[in-house]
């Protein structure tokens, strides 16, 4: 099924370190917005948790940040960006299982060293961008069509 | 398989969205890391944890899971059960642990 998507939408949400209550409010509003579209429903799933594990990784990390989507006919794109503690080594951080969570965030389920391979898994394009002190930025591009 | 048939063998209890015991479940899946429950879950199994916080009101619904079955007597926080209405996810409580929980899902959806 084509996804009638007539021009482009875009939407941000500000996302604040530490607020668990609120966190998937941006994933589930870009997904329903891609249902009204009429995306796909494994392209949906796809597209909400790469988004929810972006969301994840500024709560639990970073002071604050910005999640941004941007949909055309084409593609999704979502950029995540924190200020942020940064990642000292992407690579390291990129491996399955690895992670820096404090132990409470662990207790939670998180921190398993799943999120950042979760948002590669999920996402057609991924990249990734880190300065220790600064922040990180996350680009994520998931293909409408097959 | 129904939901409720299921909540029925297993003598489970309606902590959220009775509603949604009218769905159909695909199989279980059983983990209490959230990112897992993720990446491995399937669309409609039946989600089996010990985690009884908000953030799995999201994992459920993100993934289009069936249902949340809470093991070990635990019981959702308010604000948990608060985010499931909302969002239209039905949450189980039982006193049996995981393993106990899985297997018997395993017994009866392969027979």
């Amino acid at each position: 099924m084509t996804p009638d998507i007539s021009g482009n939408v875009e939407g941000s949400f500000q996302l604040i370190g530490g607020n668990f209550t609120n966190a998937g409010e941006a994933s589930t509003q870009l997904k329903m917005k891609l249902f009204e579209f009429g995306v796909d429903d494994a392209i949906i799933r796809r597209a909400a948790i790469a988004t929810f594990e972006a969301e994840m990784n500024v709560i639990i990390y970073a002071a604050a940040g910005q999640l941004h989507y941007y949909i055309t006919p084409e593609n999704i794109k979502i950029r995540v960006e924190d200020m942020g503690p940064g990642i000292e080594d992407i690579e390291q951080a990129m491996q399955e299982g690895y992670s820096t969570a404090p132990e409470w965030v662990r207790e939670m389920g998180w921190g398993a060293g799943m999120g950042l391979p979760n948002m590669k898994r999920n996402s057609d394009e991924f990249m990734i961008e880190s300065v220790v002190g600064e922040g990180t930025t996350v680009h994520m591009t998931i293909n409408l069509n097959e | 398989m129904k939901l409720s048939e299921l909540a029925e063998k297993l003598s489970l209890k309606i902590a959220s969205h009775t509603e949604g015991m009218n769905g159909n479940i695909t199989g279980a899946y059983s983990s209490d890391l959230l990112s897992d429950v993720m990446a491995n879950s399937k669309v409609g199994n039946v989600w089996i944890t010990l985690q009884t916080h908000i953030n799995i009101v999201a994992v459920a619904s993100l993934k289009g899971l069936a249902g949340i079955i809470i093991v070990g007597n635990r019981q959702p926080q308010p604000e948990t059960i608060e985010k499931a209405e909302a969002e239209k996810v039905t949450i189980l409580t039982t006193s049996h642990t995981a393993y106990e929980t899985a297997g018997q899902i395993y017994q009866i959806l392969s027979t």
